[in-house]
């Protein structure tokens, strides 16, 4: 019986991106290039109106027998990608005009790759997910390679292809693999499978496609080279909204449809899947990568790329730590209450603690990452100069000297993507270690301090460029639109970390809803 | 007490720079680039001073006689974290130092920043508020946001308005703190979920945490604050950050920001850890009279006047760690003491050496020598403030060290041993310092024209000298004030 409703409570902003898409398709063919200055402020508008709908229908719901199923916490990632991604199209508009690559497949492509977004973080068995990340993938190559005159773009163009479709490759052998030994593709299914060792492999290998959506150490090669290549506008939306959604459906995969470590509790140390040490070897990788990739970079772009790598670093810590683990299950436990059912119970309700408090760390954190990369790419928007585009981090010498307002605002988002106070990055941090210390992940801590440091250093340096050295040449203005969302991001960072009650309570119920 | 006037000192210096800043945008549309003037300077004083005022109406309303918190003001900020201020005997003499410093600090700047004044005003009066926030807060992990947020001001005071050198010295200074810092963080979050969700310093105070924990809480917190004070052998950011530092920065980061870190230990360490604390009592010990004995020896063999008086900052806070893990109401009353008396004494001190550095450009030792004929004036504050860092009998250095030394006797003969070879080796390097620039023939021909002090550095100089002297002869006025949270602080440790 195909329920209507249920469909609409769950998939509603995905149904109004489809439908807006291919309207935009028939449009465009239609009306042709008159369609292309109205485009992007459409697309803008259809991608708050999916945020929107997200919001409105907050609790989700389950369709299509399962295939889909959304909760509070993919909505709150929708909310956040959709966004990201409107706020990402509305600042490309200006540059792609300059460089009369103007055109409305530009706003299409960004639709469908939120399409993919919202698909992902919808589905609850690996044909949507899998649906929904070639989409998202698709998309992005193209996007890529948008800027077709340039060899540059089309070789980051082409590399995002071949790398992200060996990944995408390995990512379905692993579903295959998972689907083989366990006999069922739902979340669900996969949650009370025996995890044999195909299994595991299986889940491997589906961790190496994600870790490669995500760009996680040693996942992460292809990241500097892409974000160096693509048009800068791309690339704003490449950091930011699909990041935040693959890293959620990262996290959303790996405790439901991984999670058999909970359901085969029945003694104290029984051997579950435990993913938790690959995710964390992946985490404490991607953070040294990170740090130390960066130090060397002149280019922002490949600066920033690496700051990425870092970033979902510490993100990875988070849910190393809401792992579920059998460990968890504390033997004193027994002792202590000598009811079995007891014991199994208080370690049941401390395992879902450290879970929620992992998974609305990561909530947190991305949250507050996207906002300061959106900003940060907003300025690298506003490196212009002769006519092009000026892509060394020197070229921002003295710019507190002539444009103060635009130096004060990128400095706070530095502040705010190094995790220092005073902005959203440090709660995120502040949240990342404190999941961390929840689980007891020592280890993982003293890498994150020290890959901080590190990572401050090359941040620093570009406050110090931008305050401390002798000015260079003034940029050109740029788009309206650029200049307003480095301003909305970075007093959006320093609104966030003092008023950032509200937010932190309802990443809490969102992370909540992702174990009920 | 109804108006908060805790966040009236705190926030009043940054509304301040938020409306310099304002002003000035909308006045440089107007009248181009480049028209920086002394209006700003006097805008940035006048709020100084007005914080200066309010925390005078603070300590006006402080009772001494209660042990406790007073002037709490508690708003939640998220989950178990709250934005909660307060002052005790303790915090409010440090508050007071900062209200006092800055202006003087502000003043010193007249006419030698030549550049960018309006950012530099701007940094100091952020600077301003982070730092009485530390003193203020009540909350670990707001304690933590202040501390770490005055990084930012500092750094570019450094790396703005700094020496030749100023961008390795501004980054030393930033990186070091920095990771001890984070390193007390992770102990803070460690701690918020061992209490249950909270990061109430008045509730960790008497949270008794496990004494394995202990021990890796107290490593992280000394790891911090280590750094901040500085001891050795995490001291070698602050020679390179004093000499690139410009004379203002100098006398806030000697006066105040050295502080924190002896304020740290005694409001977190010592009640938080008590275990922990006695347990590396002898580690402290060491490393305290290590300080001492190492930073004077070297002193001595500065050719740098600021780096001098930057080795001789690190001696002293060996007497603040020393008076702290005497565990005894005299040491632990003569560490705030000393750290209140270094604030003026050391500052008083940078802003010596910056007079002399605004006439001839360099701090070389060797370039000066004959002064006295020249400054007569000079020489005479000068005078006073070499044998107050001497401890001469009469000037709060003595105070301070006397007491430091007696709390650590009863803890420890040879501490206090070590210390007291320290004095010596103090008095060596000081007056070693003072013969070679005042006393002997004029060799430098430049010196011949130099003029003496002038107002705008008596202005700076005489309320420091008066408040050396007047603590020196009464130093209950600083006991009266410290008495009861000295002894809460040392009841806590005891288990109490």
């Amino acid at each position: 019986m195909f329920d209507m409703e249920s469909v609409i409570t769950t998939l509603a902003p995905e149904l109004l991106l489809a439908a807006a898409g291919l309207i935009g398709v028939l449009a465009g063919a239609i009306i042709g290039d008159r369609f292309n200055a109205i485009s992007f402020k459409l697309g803008a508008v259809v991608l708050f109106a999916a945020a929107i709908l997200s919001g409105f229908y907050w609790e989700g719901g389950r369709a299509f027998d399962g295939l889909v199923e959304t909760s509070a916490f993919v909505n709150l990632a929708k909310i956040v990608s959709f966004v990201a991604a409107g706020l990402a199209l509305l600042m490309a508009e200006s540059f792609l005009e300059r460089h009369q690559t103007q055109r409305y497949e530009y706003s299409l492509l960004v639709i469908f790759a939120a399409l993919g977004m919202g698909t992902i973080l919808s589905s609850a068995d690996l044909m949507t997910l899998y649906l929904g990340i070639e989409m998202l993938s698709l998309s992005s190559y193209v996007l890529a390679s948008f800027h077709r005159d340039s060899p540059r773009s089309a070789e980051a163009g082409l590399k995002y292809f071949v790398l992200g479709a060996l990944a995408s490759g390995m990512l379905l052998y692993g579903i295959s693999l998972v689907y083989g030994f366990s006999g069922g593709t739902s979340y669900e299914a996969l949650a009370s499978a025996d995890p044999t060792i195909g299994f595991m492999f299986g889940m491997v290998l589906m961790i190496v496609g994600l870790a490669f959506k995500v760009s996680a150490a040693p996942m992460h090669v292809w990241t500097p080279d892409v974000y160096e290549g693509s048009p800068s506008p791309v690339v704003a939306f490449f950091a930011t909204a699909p990041k935040m959604a693959s890293m959620v459906v990262f996290v959303v995969i790996m405790l439901k449809a991984f999670s058999s470590g909970l359901d085969t509790i029945n003694l104290p140390l029984v051997v579950g899947l435990n993913w938790q040490l690959i995710i964390a070897i992946v985490a404490a990788a991607s953070m040294l990568v990170g740090a130390f990739g960066a130090l060397i970079q002149d280019n922002i772009k490949r600066l920033l790329g690496y700051s990425s790598v870092a970033n979902m670093g510490y993100a990875l810590v988070a849910l190393s730590a809401a792992a579920y683990l059998p460990e968890a299950v504390d033997p004193s436990l027994f002792a202590d209450t000598g009811s079995f059912e007891a014991a199994k119970a208080a370690s049941v309700a401390a395992a879902q603690a450290v879970t929620t408090t992992g998974a609305s760390a990561i909530m947190i954190f991305m949250t507050a990452y996207v906002i300061a990369s959106l900003g940060l790419f907003g300025g690298v928007l506003s490196m212009r100069r002769d006519g092009g585009m000026v892509e060394n981090k020197h070229e921002l010498a003295g710019l507190v000297r002539h444009k103060p307002a635009l130096a004060i605002a990128l400095t706070v988002l530095l502040v705010s993507v190094s995790g220092f106070p005073l902005a959203f990055g440090f709660i995120g941090k502040l949240s990342v270690i404190e999941a961390a210390a929840m689980s007891g992940l020592l280890p993982l801590i003293i890498i994150l301090i020290i890959s901080s440091v590190i990572a401050m250093y090359y941040y620093l340096y570009i406050v110090k460029i931008m305050w401390f050295d002798e000015p260079a040449e003034v940029f050109e203005p740029v788009g309206g639109m650029v200049t307003f969302v480095v301003y909305l991001t970075a007093i959006a960072s320093i609104a966030l970390f003092i008023f950032v009650a509200p937010f932190s309570e309802l990443a809490a119920d969102a992370a909540a809803s992702l174990l009920s | 007490m109804d108006f908060p006037i805790l966040s009236a000192v705190t926030f009043l210096p940054l509304a301040g720079a938020i409306l310099i800043l304002l002003v000035r945008s909308l006045t440089n549309s107007q009248t181009g680039e480049e028209a920086e003037d002394n209006r700003v300077m006097y805008a940035g004083l006048v709020f100084s001073v007005a914080t200066f005022l309010v925390s005078l109406v603070m300590l006006v309303g402080f009772d001494p006689d209660q042990s406790g918190y007073q002037f709490v003001e508690e708003t939640k900020w998220y989950a178990g974290i709250s934005y909660k201020m307060g002052v005790d005997g303790l915090s409010i003499l440090l508050i007071l130092l900062t209200t006092f410093l800055t202006p003087i600090a502000l003043i010193a700047s007249i006419g030698s920043i030549k550049h960018r004044l309006t950012e530099y005003i701007v940094a100091f009066l952020v600077l301003e508020t982070f730092m009485i926030g530390v003193f203020c807060a009540l909350d670990l992990v707001l304690f933590y946001v202040f501390f770490e947020a005055g990084l930012i001001p500092m750094f570019m005071i450094i790396g703005v308005w700094g020496g030749a050198d100023r961008i390795y010295a501004s980054f030393k200074f930033f990186l070091y703190t920095l990771l001890g810092s984070l390193f007390m963080l992770a102990a803070v979050i460690y701690m918020y979920l061992a209490a249950g969700g909270t990061s109430d310093i008045e509730v960790l105070e008497t949270f008794a945490f496990a004494p394995g924990a202990q021990t890796w809480l107290w490593l992280a917190f000394f790891a911090s604050f280590a750094v901040k004070l500085p001891m050795w052998p995490v001291h070698t950011w602050l020679p390179d950050a004093h000499v690139q530092a410009p004379t203002a920065g100098s006398v806030i980061l000697a006066g105040i920001l050295l502080k924190m870190g002896g304020y740290g230990l005694l409001r977190f360490s010592l009640p938080m850890f008590p275990d922990a604390s006695e347990l590396f009592q002898p580690l402290v010990f060491v490393l305290s009279v290590i300080a001492i004995v190492y930073a004077s020896l070297v002193a001595w063999r500065q050719t740098d006047m600021k780096k001098l008086i930057a080795y001789s900052s690190v001696a002293h806070m060996g007497f603040v760690t020393l008076g702290i893990f005497s565990f005894t109401e005299i040491g632990v009353q003569g560490a705030v003491f000393q750290m209140i008396s270094h604030g003026l004494i050391s500052g008083a001190l940078f802003l010596i050496v910056g007079v002399i550095y605004d006439r001839m450009h360099t701090r070389e030792i060797a370039a000066y020598g004959g002064l006295v004929s020249k400054m007569p004036i000079y020489a005479a504050l000068f005078m006073l403030f070499t044998m107050a860092n001497v401890g001469l009998p009469g000037t709060s250095g003595f105070v301070g060290e006397i007491l430091t030394m007696v709390g650590a006797f009863q803890a420890s003969t040879w501490a206090a041993a070590g210390a007291a070879l320290g004095v010596i080796f103090s008095a060596v390097y000081m007056l070693t310092l003072y013969r070679r620039t005042i006393f002997g023939e004029v060799t430098n021909p430049q010196l011949e024209t130099i003029q003496d002090v002038n107002i705008k550095e008596l202005i700076c100089l005489v309320p420091l000298a008066v408040g050396t002297l007047l603590l020196g002869v009464m130093p209950n006025l600083v006991f009266d004030v410290t008495r009861e949270s000295s002894l809460r602080a040392l009841a806590l440790l005891s288990g109490g």
